[in-house]
């Protein structure tokens, strides 16, 4: 099946391995940088770091917030960028149409893949700083924002939600890295291209002026998961989160459909 | 009329201003192997793109094994192996792993059978022993080899080969030619493209010849050189009673003064009916002294130039 062996060549990749290993590295770093920092004395510093102390749980929440700017859309602009991009300069991209693959199911494979990548990243930050949050940190119940207060067990189910709701958020970059993917055969500019449009998003998103356009960005809700630290939960930014990357699947989806299917492989 | 394995009509590419083919008529009939022969940059690779359907044709027609492509594109397909502009591997993964994943990405091949149909591709290259080893750490020489093993992943109908010998030691380019030829005793069509005649000539029964993207020859082996220009050289210490002669029969012939005081004369026969015996006679009925005749056939090499220009520069 090409699902599997795209899914065993994605991840058994040294690069992909080497980028997972260093979103694992995130949450501990901050642990780490945390419990030295603040051995004697507390009340510096943000305030997520100033709470971690006080709770292992939130090394996992904070380390999400932190990659989400930059090392989640990152990495998963490298893979996106690399889809297609990457087998045409490996001239496997013809071998693979040959085979025959079929056109259209390889790009939703290469998408598929993508997708995966984006859930393996997230799962790894997450799955990372709730270990090392119980090592260093003593584990409580968490206060929420609604002021409600849940234990572990519930918390970590918020910490699943969350993470679906990162994974979410990149699904939209992902299809736009694709997109941008079928364009070329040279994949690190694929890449460069995605991870620049992922940043020029949430440049965009923070200049008062275009406040007519930023609710169609697609960074805008990146941050907004607060609502899964209610209680009850309100699901509102998760709807409007998938309406919004299922309008940029679909926009940056059929343009990568439309270019690959009548693209001449010449590489 | 033979089953034509490939059949295209007025098979045209354009790269912007560019015909990188022009007008393309290819009839390769089953069973042959055809070899697709034509100097550097005169289509053969665009051609073997759009016959895969790589490419989009900019005008024209093709049907493959008898279906029309690139229509039947997923049922024509898994019955062609093919090598393309060389061949193409991820470098990170094994020869075998390669293979194995170039064989998941056919919907129809089994999954039952992937591993044994893999090991047989792969002994049948001579790349056993090689199997484990990162295709990046593989030479030229293997990599063509392992290219040519995903061709023969399954049992298949029609083989197209884009200069399957290139950069092959002597010894693989004859294990290659044998491998070709073992794959056409099994009744498939092997339709194999290269610059270089020689290849060629020692395999393939049909020939095509292009230059600068257009059909300049096509048919079996025996009618090319069939075609090819015959002259006729008499030696002689009488040339100019010779040349008139000649010039009686309709012959334009050309004259080089040996330093024996002698003279050798050169002509082209047009018409394959016209015999040297009738010059001979001519010759001997008026009077000239013969020192020795003889008909000189053009080389297939030398047709071959003949038919593609000479020249090193590559036609822009
Ligand atoms: N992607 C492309 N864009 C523009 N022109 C191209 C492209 N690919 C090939 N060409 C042109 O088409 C012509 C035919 O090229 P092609 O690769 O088919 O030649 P070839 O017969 O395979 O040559 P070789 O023996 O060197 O492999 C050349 O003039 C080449 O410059
Ligand atoms: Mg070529």
């Amino acid at each position: 099946m090409l699902l599997a062996s795209e899914l065993g060549t994605l991840f058994r990749r040294v690069r992909t391995i080497a980028m997972l290993g260093a979103l694992a590295l995130v949450p501990i770093l901050i642990a780490v940088a945390v419990k030295v920092t603040t051995a004697g004395d507390s009340g510096r510093g943000p305030a997520f770091l100033d709470q971690i102390t006080q709770n292992g749980l939130f090394v996992a929440f904070t380390a999400l917030v932190v990659s989400i700017p930059l090392f989640l859309p990152m990495t998963v602009g490298v893979v996106a960028g690399d889809t297609i991009a990457g087998e045409a300069s490996h001239g496997t991209l013809r071998y693979l149409l040959v085979a025959p693959s079929g056109r259209l199911r390889l790009l939703a494979v290469k998408y598929a893949g993508a997708a995966a990548f984006c859930l393996a990243a997230t799962s790894v930050v997450v799955v990372s700083g709730v270990i090392v949050g119980a090592l260093l940190f003593p584990v409580r119940d968490v206060t929420l924002l609604s002021g409600d207060t849940i234990g572990p067990g519930d918390f970590a189910i918020r910490c699943v939600l969350l993470a679906g709701y990162v994974v979410l958020s990149l699904l939209g970059l992902s299809a736009i890295g694709l997109f941008i993917s079928t364009l070329t055969s040279v994949p690190v500019g694929a890449m460069a291209a995605t991870i620049v449009l992922s940043a020029v998003s949430q440049i965009l998103d923070n200049l008062p002026q275009l406040e007519a356009i930023q609710p169609y960005l697609f960074s805008h809700l990146w941050l907004g998961f607060g609502d899964l630290l209610r209680q009850p939960i309100s699901w509102d930014s998760y709807g409007q989160n998938a309406l919004l990357q299922l309008g940029y699947v679909t926009v940056f989806g059929g343009a990568a459909v439309w270019r690959f299917l009548t693209k001449d492989v010449l590489s | 009329m033979p089953q034509l394995a490939i059949e295209t009509h007025g098979l045209t590419k354009r790269f912007g201003a560019q015909l990188a083919v022009d007008g393309l008529d290819l009839a390769v009939p089953a069973g042959t192997v055809f070899g697709f022969l034509g100097p550097n940059g005169s289509g053969k690779t665009t051609t073997i793109r759009m016959l895969l359907g790589l490419a989009s044709s900019t005008d024209g027609e093709i049907r493959m094994l008898e279906e029309a492509m690139p229509s039947a594109i997923e049922s024509v397909l898994p019955r062609v192996g093919a090598l393309v502009e060389g061949p193409a591997f991820y470098p990170f993964l094994s020869g075998r792993a390669n293979l194995l994943r170039l064989d998941a990405a056919d919907r129809r091949s089994p999954l039952g059978t992937r591993r044994a149909r893999v090991d047989a591709a792969l002994e049948r290259v001579g790349l056993t022993a090689a199997a484990r080893k990162r295709a990046h750490a593989y030479s030229l020489g293997m990599k063509q080899r392992l290219g040519l093993a995903n061709a023969l992943l399954a049992p298949r109908d029609l083989l197209i080969l884009d200069e399957p010998t290139n950069g092959l030691d002597p010894q693989g380019t004859r294990e290659v030619r044998a491998i070709i030829r073992s794959v056409a005793d099994e009744g498939a069509t092997v339709f194999v493209s290269s610059h270089l005649l020689s290849e060629i000539e020692q395999l393939c029964s049909h020939v095509a010849v292009m230059s600068r993207g257009r059909l300049v020859a096509q048919g079996t082996l025996q009618e090319l050189r069939a075609q090819s220009i015959r002259r006729l050289v008499v030696l002689s210490p009488d040339p100019d009673a010779a040349r008139r002669v000649l010039a009686g029969l309709g012959l334009a012939p050309s004259v080089r003064v040996c330093p024996d005081g002698g003279a050798e004369l050169t002509a082209e026969l047009p018409d394959p009916t016209m015999l040297a015996e009738n010059a001979t006679r001519a010759l001997v009925e008026a009077g000239v002294r013969v020192r020795g005749i003889a008909v000189a056939g053009e080389t297939l090499e030398e047709r071959f130039v003949a038919l593609t220009g000479e020249g090193f520069d590559v036609a822009g």
